[in-house]
């Protein structure tokens, strides 16, 4: 075998070999450059992105733990704090749709309580192909049935997220789950191994080859071939997880841990590594105690091995009996399998024979690149086109046909396979408003989340569509009256190697630390998933460009929070933030003319900051119950979505636009706009804030009756409620059957 | 008065049950641990719901044989108010303290939303509170709820008036489209011929604060609590 056909087989680069030989003194043997190539994959190493993400702002007053852990944490007040992350399963999804997605839920729940926080939420991001098609439906099935069996199982509530649709997706679909946890102040855990001395204790499933070189298969090109990859693909028990969750959580409250981490990507070998080098130290692994569901797996296996619902633990000094039997108690395998030292070298051993001495450090410093990336010139001249669409004679039809978008459509045909109130703290039912809303029982506040991108933008312009996820999210928070708090990321782009995905890459984390600055929610945690594609002809396309936001706030106080849903007849409708949306990039030119052209919309981040802080306020000193984002499909779909939502119907007048396209007044879209509905007096009060605050407000009509009514400058039209529902319904409710 | 919450492995709405009784009635409970052989000092008995054991050989099979369910038969033989909501209702069923059987949904996937109940009978200490025909506005989530038995058996079920709640329509009646699950006579939950044990698929313990949306299951739990009281409601 040549140095380069022994290189690839571990996943690394001829070179890389050759610094691991360095690192070592000598040359590795196959376990040693097999845990090298594994914590070196841009999965556990994110060698190409690790550059740039180093410029995103990560720290602030609120900030608990930032990124670096198994997920970040917020301090929400009162002495509470939230612990949240969002990672992707994309490849396994396309693999197995099913347990892909499940065993990305328990990965994530797992991040959560390894931090020392009770779970209490998930939300997902999920792209698909378009529905029409039998296999995008099939996947769609597939990641739905996934999140449900698991996360329902396990009892933490869905309560929320987004799913899109393009056919960029459909051979690679995205399934990005956030969750979020619960805890006070000084429960926080960390994945380390304490000191010295600690026993290291394997507890959960046994290891079995299912999972097998994950990391590294995550980290290569998704292509035809991969449906033989299907042993990479991990198998989920959510009854095994909850186990878990309920016995780290009671020996958490007994102080037994010292420290603890999930076994996720590349298995034993990442969290042993991980845990020993935030501390500094060593550690001598006993593979052979390691707990075994099948015979004959070689030492590499043992280490590679991403079975599922497992949990690496150091006993606090002293307590490692307690430990143990209490994990017996929870009826898991639990078995002592190492002890840390203070040599800074992972030493594996069976029995008394070295099997391999690795350098902790080294390990956990991967060779990282950059490179130079150049836009792609089709996406520049699309960007740059001049937009000639003939504007429609029927706007009631086109605002059904909007409604018939499956990216906009409702997703209740989704959720309702979801158990989202499980823990009974879910105040805000997912599609009830621009976020979901718990509460945090034995306190007055609220947590709210939600998860955002709009890769069209982001795939047009990669470093303002960024942004605008960014700004989405923070406006979907403040539209439930949530002071947004932080932002845990998820990055999924194509073959970072190509200059054009680079780019992408490398613009579209700009663009997130500008917002996330300007908005004052610093980045906490995140994942990045790369090499993801699609075929095209001969050869393969990247995806759209998707850096998912997930975002986290808190509302003050839980009774006073907004929904969408119209609630009373009489209310005036009001419109703050710049009023005139935009035709370059939206829903209604891909929708309607088949075009996927213009520059999205431009976004002033100052704008878009006090919009969000008027809209906030009103809703935080109880002035409005009723708001919604202006987002995909523009003014005439936001003023839909909130009929539907109320059940009842309202006429506007567009007539504050005049001598615009009525295509752009209706369906253009634009950032840090707003729509609020309330009672007569409250109206002039949130008009007299909106000028203090120099935030433009307009009037457009009121509520009652039971369709849309729209004057514009062409002309009125009315589309009645009971219409708008039928549409909004259809599509998912045809895809899921 | 204390109420005792059976936790089995995979149960998960333990702490809801908990939540509801403890901190929002202000009855103390007390966690029993399925491997107990006796439920120590309790004055009711709630199985909650989950997916006890993973549900993966059929919902509530395996904790039916749990060795706490001798003495929650035990408890139920001597009169003591017990109520299983969700995998609660199925293990008992699996138990045979309950008649029936819960089956998969006719639509093969877990249901998640709020569904109009009908009260078939107020005499029970979990009904006392409720008038009959009164309606319910209570949550569901679950897999395995298309409640199922013979003709012959629920012909006597119906006829010693053992069914205690339907799925109905916003207008109390009981149709197809009503019926959340497919379940036989609408039926959402039974109680046995003595009346002190009662299987529900809604989730009553989810309904208790008007915060979350609906408070209309507090009076089934505060029922309980009266009946404990002395027969008359608890102040």
């Amino acid at each position: 075998m040549s140095t380069h056909q022994r290189a690839a087989a571990f996943g690394l680069s001829e070179a890389e070999l050759g610094r691991v030989a360095e690192h070592l003194g000598r040359e590795p043997n196959d376990l040693e450059a097999g845990v090298f190539g594994a914590l070196w994959s841009e999965h556990c190493g994110y060698k190409n992105s690790k550059p740039l993400l180093r410029r995103l702002p990560t720290e602030g007053p609120q900030v608990l733990q930032g990124p670096g852990e198994n997920a970040g944490v917020v301090d929400i007040g009162d002495g509470w704090a939230v612990a949240f992350k969002m990672e992707s399963h994309n490849h396994p999804s396309a693999v197995e749709p099913v347990q892909g997605a499940a065993t990305g839920v328990g990965g994530i729940l797992r991040d959560i309580f390894a931090m020392g926080a009770r779970p209490v939420a998930v939300l997902d991001s999920l792209r698909f192909g378009g529905p029409e098609d039998a296999r995008n439906r099939f996947l769609l099935h597939g990641v739905v049935e996934g999140i449900s069996l698991y996360g329902n199982a396990v009892g933490v509530p869905t309560v929320g997220g987004e799913i899109g649709f393009h056919p960029c997706y459909r051979e690679n679909p995205l399934v990005n789950v956030m969750a979020l946890g619960f805890m006070r102040h000084d429960e926080i855990k960390r994945g380390t191994v304490g000191k010295a001395g600690n026993s290291v204790i394997y507890v959960g499933s046994k290891t079995g080859r299912d999972g097998l070189g994950g990391a590294v298969f995550a980290s290569a090109d998704l292509s035809e071939a991969s449906g033989a990859d299907r042993p990479a693909v991990q198998v989920g028990d959510p009854f095994m997880e909850k186990l878990l969750l309920e016995a780290c959580l009671e020996a958490y409250a007994r102080d037994l841990v010292a420290g603890v981490q999930d076994m996720g990507a590349a298995g034993l070998s990442s969290s042993v590594a991980e845990m020993a080098h935030r501390a500094g130290l060593g550690v001598d692994l006993y593979l052979d105690r390691v707990p075994r569901r099948e015979e004959g797996m070689s030492a590499l296996e043992v280490m590679l091995s991403e079975s599922q619902e497992r949990m690496l633990l150091t006993a606090a000094p002293g307590r490692e009996g307690e430990l143990l039997a209490l994990l017996e108690h929870w009826e898991l395998d639990a078995q002592a399998i190492g002890v840390v030292k203070p040599h800074g070298r992972l030493r594996l051993y069976d029995g008394q024979r070295l099997l391999g001495d690795l350098p902790v450090a080294a390990l956990n410093e991967p060779p990282t690149y950059t490179r130079d990336g150049t836009e792609d010139a089709e996406t520049a001249r699309l960007r740059r086109a001049r937009l000639s669409v003939p504007e429609t004679s029927d706007p009631a039809g086109a605002l059904l046909r909007l409604l018939e978008s499956p990216t906009i459509a409702c997703k209740e045909a989704v959720f309702r396979r979801y158990d989202h109130q499980v823990m009974t703290n879910t105040v805000v039912l997912p599609g009830q408003a621009d976020a979901a809303v718990l509460r945090v029982k034995g306190t007055p506040l609220g947590v709210a989340a939600t998860v955002d991108c709009n890769p069209r933008y982001v795939w047009l312009e990669p470093r303002l569509g960024a942004a605008h996820a960014v700004a989405e999210a923070a406006r979907n928070l403040s539209c439930v009256g949530a002071t947004p708090l932080g932002v845990t990321d998820n990055l999924n782009f194509g073959n970072p190697y190509l200059p054009e995905v680079y780019y992408q890459l490398q613009q579209a984390v700009e663009g997130l630390t500008e917002a996330c600055r300007a908005l004052d929610t610093p980045v906490v945690g995140g994942n990045v998933s790369l090499y993801n594609q699609y075929r095209d002809g001969s050869g393969y396309r990247a995806i759209h460009p998707t850096p998912t936001v997930g975002m986290v706030g808190v509302l003050p106080d839980i009774e006073r929070r907004a929904t969408m849903g119209l609630k009373r007849d009489g209310d005036v409708i009001l419109l703050i933030g710049p009023a005139l949306g935009e035709l370059g990039a939206s829903e209604m030119l891909y929708r309607l003319h088949g075009l996927e052209a213009g520059s999205p919309p431009p976004l002033d981040l100052e704008v878009e900051a006090a919009v969000q802080r008027v809209a906030r306020t009103l809703i935080q000193e109880g002035t409005c119950d009723t708001a919604h984002d202006v987002s995909d499909g523009g003014l005439a779909v936001a003023l839909a979505e909130m009929a539907i939502e109320g059940g009842r119907g309202l006429q506007v007048s567009l007539a504050p636009f005049e001598g615009a396209r009525e295509d752009a007044a209706l369906f253009g879209e634009a950032p840090a706009r707003i729509v609020l509905a309330l009672a007569g007096d409250s109206a002039e009060r949130a008009e007299a804030r909106c000028r203090a605050a120099g935030v433009p407000c307009q009037r457009l009509g009121v509520s009652g009756g039971d369709a849309l009514r729209v004057r514009t400058s062409r002309g009125a039209f009315s589309v009645p409620v009971a219409s708008l529902v039928a549409s909004y319904h259809r599509p998912l409710r045809d895809a899921l059957g | 008065m204390t109420i005792a919450v059976v936790r089995f492995p995979g149960s998960n709405c333990d702490d809801d049950a908990r939540h509801a009784f403890e901190f929002v009635l202000g009855a103390p409970v007390r966690y029993v641990w399925h491997r107990e052989t006796s439920l120590g000092r309790a004055d009711a008995v709630v199985l909650p719901g989950g997916f006890s054991y993973g549900d993966y050989l059929r919902g509530g099979a395996l904790a039916a044989l749990s060795p706490v369910m001798e003495a929650v038969r035990s408890f139920a033989a001597h009169g003591g108010p017990v109520l299983g909501i969700c995998n609660g209702w199925q293990i008992l069923t699996e138990a045979h303290l309950l008649p029936g059987q819960l089956a998969r949904n006719p639509a093969l996937h877990f249901k998640c939303q709020d569904v109009w109940l009908r009260v078939e009978r107020d005499d029970l200490p979990f009904t006392r509170r409720y008038r009959k025909d009164q309606l319910l506005r209570l949550p569901i989530a679950h897999n395995e709820g298309r409640f199922y038995l013979d003709e012959a058996t629920l012909a006597r079920l119906e006829q010693r008036g053992q069914v205690v709640f339907r799925y109905v329509d916003a207008a109390g009646e009981p149709t197809a489209e009503a019926n959340a699950n497919g379940s036989v006579g609408n039926i959402a939950g039974v109680t046995n011929e003595a009346g002190n044990v009662l299987g529900m698929m809604p989730h009553p313990e989810r309904a208790v604060e008007t915060l979350l949306g609906s408070a209309d299951g507090a009076p089934l739990l505060q029922g309980v609590l009266d009946s404990l009281a002395g027969g008359r409601p608890a102040a």
